[in-house]
């Protein structure tokens, strides 16, 4: 058998022909694609107009460090909102499992809180709360929107989140759990050293997901007075009459959001590989 | 003799029904959506007192009056004039509007009026401050030093924001809400001490929605920086425009508008100025 040059076998220099004319064929008909887009879009006879309204430089240049200094509340709410979600989901969870008949009660309320919170949408419950609470007339700071805005969102994503944990839990095999306690742990050390360490690592990139929800959705917080990206965003476009805030806005929120997408799709296949 | 017998009766057409007569010769003919039909949009919901009972149709509201006295200047008569809903969002997107003109309390701005095209103002209104009886008896009072150290708020989507932020400066960053409901909801939970708004809206929340409501004063309409005039939203480069300003300038002219003014928006002289 001829070895060439290269020290590969033809089989392996197959493959890699192989593998450099599809990388040829995709990357060709993505620039296609893009071309046409490039040049087709701007022929349609309204481009100009949807140009001026959504991708006007001038009103980009004007509001985008306002729009980047109101991004910093949404930063600020999500970073205190998560740890709280995360405590709150797992306490759920863990409620939803217990398997004492005494605590029956608390299992009930785990399952009725999870039905309750995840059947109503985020911007109602941020609603309720954000107005209702405070109108039954406590002092301020009390009554502030960011902290009942905050407590809206963590009511509605520990819901979720506890149903992932809960998933978790469930897939760490019974075997494991009778294992512990025949080795002499508690129930609650077995669940503490044996269940929740595996549990939680399964289901880290499905909470990644839920993390990627929750940056986006604490602009709702808007709805109820706090002057966030969104709601600046939206004061810029009533006052310039132009979109093209909504769009800056959509660009700094990627900036954020496709770094984390991009680390939940290696979790996810880094686990799938571990497992096959 | 035919054509002397038509004369005649186009004269007495003209007498008769003057109405007609300039919808034939007048300068809306055929640049609405439909011919013979002049179609105005305002918002949804409507708000008291610009239009009553969210019902346009009745020529009951300040706006509505006006925009029958609007449309019968430029030669449509009631019947003809068609109502549709369109919020601020849908009148500045690119692309076909679905009216002719739109009325809902617009502030003309230079901005603005790069994107859409704005009538003549047909009201300059002043901006009041709504707040509740508590904050007053907790001492706040009618000047500068004193508004400033209140926690406000105003609609987002109205110009009450730059206004805020130039007439008063409040110390403390004000938060926006989506539309008067939500404002009046935050005054009533404590959450904001006081809002901006236009005289006649202000006038009608604090009497009507917000609990022990109150005005603390206004910023009279007439201050040489920020006037704010309404005036009816129209396409950019809206062959109308011309007509609507026309029909303006002759109600205002004639007194009319301020008639239709004087019956829709309450007095508002009692109303403390701003010093």
């Amino acid at each position: 058998m001829t070895t060439p040059s290269s020290g590969l076998t033809r089989r392996q220099e197959y493959e890699r022909r192989q593998r450099r004319r599809s990388l040829v064929i995709a990357g060709s008909s993505t620039a296609l694609i893009i071309l046409a887009i490039v040049l087709l879009v701007p022929l349609a006879p309204g481009w100009e107009r949807v140009q001026n309204s959504f991708f006007n430089a001038e009103v980009f240049a004007k509001s985008f460090p306002k729009l980047l200094s109101a991004f910093l509340v949404d930063v600020a709410i999500f970073a205190w909102s998560a740890p709280l979600i995360a405590i709150l989901g797992l306490a759920i969870a863990l409620a939803r499992d217990v398997r004492n008949p005494v605590l029956y009660p608390l299992r009930l309320f785990g399952m009725v809180y999870t039905d309750v919170f995840r059947g109503v949408p985020v911007v109602l419950v941020v609603y309720l709360i954000g107005f209702g609470i405070p109108g039954l007339g406590l002092p301020r700071p009390w009554n502030s929107p960011y902290i009942w805005g905050t407590v809206a969102l963590v009511l509605t994503y520990s819901a979720y989140v506890a149903e992932i944990f809960r998933s978790g839990i469930e897939s760490v095999h019974a075997s494991q759990r009778s294992a512990a306690l025949s080795l002499g742990l508690s129930s609650s050390d077995s669940m503490r050293f044996v269940v929740l360490p595996q549990a939680i690592r399964r289901v880290i990139p499905a909470q990644m997901n839920m993390l990627i929800a929750l940056q986006k959705d604490v602009a709702l917080l808007s709805f109820i007075g706090p002057v966030e990206i969104f709601r600046q965003a939206g004061v810029f476009k009533s006052l310039l009459a132009n979109f093209t805030p909504y769009v800056v806005a959509a660009l700094i929120f990627l900036v954020i959001t496709v770094p984390t997408t991009r680390l939940a799709d290696h979790l996810i296949s880094k686990q799938n590989r571990a497992r096959s | 003799m035919r054509s002397t017998q038509f004369l005649t009766a186009l004269g007495l057409t003209i007498c008769t029904f003057p109405g007609i007569a300039l919808a034939d010769g007048h300068c809306a003919a055929g640049k609405t959506l439909e011919d013979g039909k002049l179609t105005i949009a305002t918002g949804n919901p409507a708000y008291f007192p610009w239009v009553m009972d969210d019902a346009p149709e009745s020529g009951q509201g300040f706006e509505s009056a006006v925009a029958y006295a609007i449309a019968a200047e430029m030669g449509f008569e009631a019947d003809n004039v068609v109502w549709v809903r369109s919020g601020f969002d849908e009148s500045i997107q690119p692309g076909a509007k679905n009216f002719d003109f739109n009325m809902q309390q617009f502030s003309i701005t230079e901005d603005r009026e790069k994107v859409v095209d704005f009538s003549m103002p047909y009201y300059s209104s002043a901006m009041a401050v709504l707040t509740t009886q508590g904050v007053v008896d907790a001492g706040a009072e009618a000047n500068l030093a004193s508004l400033k150290s209140l926690k406000w708020g105003a609609d987002a989507n109205t110009t009450a924001v730059p206004l805020l932020m130039n007439l008063v400066a409040p110390d403390s960053d004000p938060l926006l809400y989506n539309d008067n409901t939500d404002v009046t909801a935050a005054i009533q939970a404590g959450q904001i001490d006081a809002a901006l708004f236009d005289l006649p809206t202000a006038l009608y929340l604090s009497a009507v929605v917000v609990e022990n409501g109150t005005l603390l004063g206004q910023f009279p309409a007439d201050r040489s920086e920020n006037p704010d005039q309404f005036g009816a939203l129209m396409e950019e480069g809206s062959p109308l425009k011309a007509c609507v300003d026309e029909a303006i300038t002759v109600l205002s002219e004639s007194g009319a508008l301020q008639q239709i003014e004087a019956s829709w928006l309450s007095e508002t002289t009692g109303v403390p100025v701003i010093k």
